[in-house]
């Protein structure tokens, strides 16, 4: 079970190198431009660390994600999808995962997220993809939802919650210095976590 | 003694702050910048701060001046990861890194404790520079 989800890791790490460029756009038009660089410095390191080992547990593989990530990204965003990742390893079992062991490894994440970056929905942030994409989980929890149509739905939520931030005013982070100005475009941070959320999600449905 | 450790996301910054308190100080005070990334970005290195904070000498306690976001994030994180007794004795100080570097390297030095030398550095009148 381990060593697919290390597949799975392995594959965001090159859906996050492929999109260096377009993040760092992002970026560029309202922070200081180095998210995609920063994010493609991290899951380089964690590709090199990841193809070199075999791992006995899923924890294992997050524990070493999140100091991967953690020790080099450079960003805010190497605590803040560190923290998520450590939070997440912290609650993660060996079997199959169901709705409600999704549901908690995304209130985990969240969690690990607002503990470094104290960010709340709306203020412009990888939570505006995360959050909805929770809240689309316990949705179909509460409807009794089968998995496949769950995840269906909370990747179209995540979607739906990255391209919300376009006409938010960003209240955190570097992008919060441009005020008014940071409205109108989608947040870059919002954007890595709808790719990674979509990683996972088109790679469990396939 | 208290000690100065300061976080900048550009080396230049880090080196250039510490060598402008340097000129300052009045006795030996330990001096310690963590700037940019490991592969010498603009950005923060995690294990640099770690780094230097167990390095350091914190008897007296740490001073820490940080620049942006990830500065001050990396370095909260860092610290929870230190044994509390230490943690205790390092504060990050709600100041502009350069001109709060200076002071805190003067009151260090005159041998003042790590409350005096916070609370020297985190009045407003540091930032005045129309009324000086």
């Amino acid at each position: 079970m381990a060593n697919k989800t290390k597949e799975l890791f392995l594959k965001t790490a090159d859906v996050i190198i492929k999109n260096k460029e377009y993040l760092t756009e992002l970026d560029a038009a309202i922070g200081d431009g180095d998210h995609g660089i920063n994010l493609a410095r991290g899951f380089k390191k964690l590709k090199g660390k990841l193809e070199n080992d075999n791992f006995e547990s899923r924890n294992e593989l997050l524990k070493l994600t999140a100091m991967t990530l953690i020790s080099n990204v450079g960003g805010a965003s190497g605590p803040l999808y560190g923290t998520a990742f450590l939070n997440i390893s912290k609650v993660i079992s060996d079997t199959e995962l169901n709705l409600a062991d999704l549901i908690e490894i995304a209130e985990e994440a969240i969690a690990g997220i607002q503990k470094r970056g104290k960010a709340e929905a709306g203020e412009k942030t990888m939570l505006d993809t995360i959050i909805p994409a929770a809240e689309s989980l316990k949705k179909s929890r509460d409807n009794k939802s089968d998995l496949e149509s769950a995840l269906n739905n909370c990747l179209e939520a995540a979607e739906i919650g990255m391209k919300n931030t376009i006409e938010m005013q960003a209240t955190k982070g570097r992008a919060s210095y441009l005020g008014e100005r940071s409205i109108g475009h989608q947040d870059p941070g919002a954007t890595s976590s709808f790719l990674m959320i979509s990683t996972f999600i088109e790679n469990y449905l396939k | 003694m208290v000690n100065i450790l300061i976080i900048s996301h550009s080396l230049k910054i880090a080196e250039g702050t510490k060598e402008l308190a340097e000129e300052m100080k009045q006795a030996e005070v330990d001096i310690q910048t963590a700037g940019g990334t490991n592969d010498g970005q603009l950005g923060t290195d995690t294990d640099l701060i770690e780094k230097k904070l167990k390095k350091m000498d914190c008897q007296d306690g740490i001073v820490v001046l940080a620049d942006l976001g990830s500065a001050v994030m990396s370095f909260k994180m860092v610290k929870e990861w230190l044994p509390i007794e230490k943690q205790n004795m390092i504060k990050l100080a709600n100041a502009p890194i350069v001109e709060g570097a200076v002071l805190a390297a003067v009151e260090a030095s005159l041998g003042k404790n790590l409350e005096e030398v916070l609370a020297a550095i985190e009045k407003k009148s540091i930032i005045n520079k129309n009324n000086l």
